[in-house]
């Protein structure tokens, strides 16, 4: 780790301000990536700029929607009781993920800013075009096994890692910046980008902004949401295929809408919208689940060591939708 | 930075790169606290941090400033185990003991989680307001602390015996003892 200079904000105009006013900037959530990026010399901030004592807060907005300081830690959100009862989605995302300390520590704002566990992004002998630009991927030959199948590059396979971001994607949830320019806001679904020729710019962020809030907006069916993970261990590891979805049947036992996003499978959080678009108005069944969960995986590409996740995708798709549809009130 | 470590008052001067898991066995000479991977992916360095479990490896010690953190030594000592400790012993909870303290104090601060309801991924109904501490549900609390000599039955049962089958208001009394 090289030497930096630390700095603690007590609120977002002073950590704008820090962070403009260092060299080599960078914020500092929980830690619980950035500390350990930074230990194997991948991130070599000059200045660190502490923002955990920015909000905390969970606050409700009117009509039922939800604003989350970005200063929150996962322990806190998952176990609100707004989220449990409002976004269970969200709280059960949360808790597929990491470890018991992890959750203590990691913050909303690190969560959606983590960066992908590729195991040739963390390893500095390997070439990897997200650390160098140019030097090539040791992923796309090598072992990509948790590598993208959707969305992504001849430059870059790597996955964002976060189950937390899976479900925000599929609550249409907003993130509120405030930077040098003033505040300003930004889906989560917008906020993340594909790979294309520059991986190394992983969101449409630009230097210095700060996540200060993130929001729920009202959804009226999502106490009847979920979240699926797969991994290769039965707990604390990272999604081969996550699925979070929301549904909303109505009474013929047709789609009257859904929300549906995956993990694990793209360099960003994917918003299923081509399933989304393919079940509206269809009747709740495991055909139609299942056409939808087609015509979103159409364009997938595997590889040597992913290729399984096509299918298993489709069947975590399935299964979910399935599940959301024997909820006592939601259809036929 | 200042500290309350296992109820002193410390103060120290580190470089800003210090972890608090070096903090604590390198320059306080704690080292009942384990450095496993440094990366936070076994869980040999929980420590409690205002009563929630972290895992110091990942902490910058000049973060915590002002905090109070209880390490292994502040949970029990050789002349007065804490029951957590003494059922260790006799479950067999350990065979080479390195990732013990972690193991210990992730499960006094799981417990309190379980205390304030935080759910898990085990728990079927989110809206739930007491926790049954069942087998299964230890185990995926604490998963966080992996045990290389495969003592897993043993710190479940350990876990189970002390805590298990009490409500919520005896938690309290214990964390506060």
């Amino acid at each position: 780790m090289i030497e930096f200079r630390y700095e603690k904000a007590n609120d977002a105009a002073s950590a704008i301000r820090m962070f403009a006013c260092g060299d080599r900037a960078h914020y500092l959530g929980g830690g619980t990536n950035l500390v350990d990026l930074m230990r194997e010399n991948i991130e070599r901030p000059e200045t660190v700029v502490d923002v955990t004592g920015l909000s905390q807060t969970i606050e409700a907005r009117e009509g039922g929607g939800l604003l989350i300081g970005a200063a929150a830690t996962n322990t806190a959100v998952a176990a609100h009781l707004g989220v449990r009862k409002g976004f269970p989605v969200l709280a059960r995302a949360i808790l597929a993920g990491a470890s018991g300390q992890i959750r203590n520590m990691a913050t909303v704002g690190g969560n959606i800013l983590q960066r992908t566990r590729c195991y040739y992004f963390y390893d500095e002998a390997a070439r990897c075009n997200k650390r160098d630009p140019g030097a090539g991927c040791d992923a796309i030959g090598g072992f990509n096994r948790i590598h993208a199948i959707l969305g992504a590059s001849p430059a870059c396979i790597a996955t964002h890692p976060s189950d937390m971001c899976v479900a925000l994607a599929a609550l249409d949830a907003t993130v509120h910046l405030e930077g040098a320019k003033g505040a300003r806001s930004i889906k989560l679904i917008d906020l993340h980008r594909l790979p294309g020729d520059r991986p190394d710019v992983e969101t449409e962020l630009a230097p210095g902004d700060l996540i200060t809030a993130v929001e729920l907006p009202p959804l009226s069916y999502a106490a009847n949401s979920t979240y699926r993970k797969v991994h290769d261990r039965a707990s604390y590891a990272f999604a081969l295929v996550s699925v979070a979805a929301a549904l909303d049947v109505d009474d013929r036992g047709n789609v009257r809408d859904v929300r549906l996003a995956l993990g694990g499978v793209a360099h960003k959080p994917w918003r299923a919208t081509v399933a989304e678009q393919e079940m509206r108005g269809a009747p709740a069944s495991e055909e139609t689940f299942r056409r939808a969960a087609e015509a979103e995986l159409k364009d997938a590409v595997g590889l040597a060591d992913n290729a399984f996740k096509i299918e298993l995708a489709k069947r975590v798709i399935v299964n979910t939708l399935q599940k959301l549809t024997m909820v006592p009130g939601a259809g036929s | 930075m200042r500290y309350t470590i296992n109820g002193k008052p410390v103060q120290a001067e580190v470089d800003v790169r210090t972890s608090l898991l070096d903090l604590l066995r390198e320059h306080l000479q704690l080292t009942g606290t384990k450095k496993g991977c440094d990366q936070g992916a076994c869980g040999a360095c929980t420590v409690l941090v205002d009563g929630h479990r972290i895992n110091s490896c990942l902490a910058l010690a000049v973060q915590y400033q002002g905090s109070e953190i209880t390490t292994i030594e502040g949970v029990g000592s050789h002349a007065d185990l804490h029951r957590l400790q003494a059922a260790f012993v006799e479950h067999d909870g350990l065979q080479c003991g390195y990732c013990t303290p972690g193991q210990i104090c992730s499960a006094i601060g799981m417990v309190a989680e379980v205390e304030r309801e935080v759910p898990s991924a085990l728990t079927e109904d989110l809206l739930i307001e007491t926790i049954e501490l069942s087998a299964d549900e230890i185990r995926e609390r604490m998963s966080g602390n992996l045990c290389r000599c495969g003592a897993y039955n043993g710190i479940v049962d350990a876990v189970h015996q002390t805590f298990a089958r009490k409500t919520t208001k005896i938690f309290a009394k214990d964390a506060a003892e």
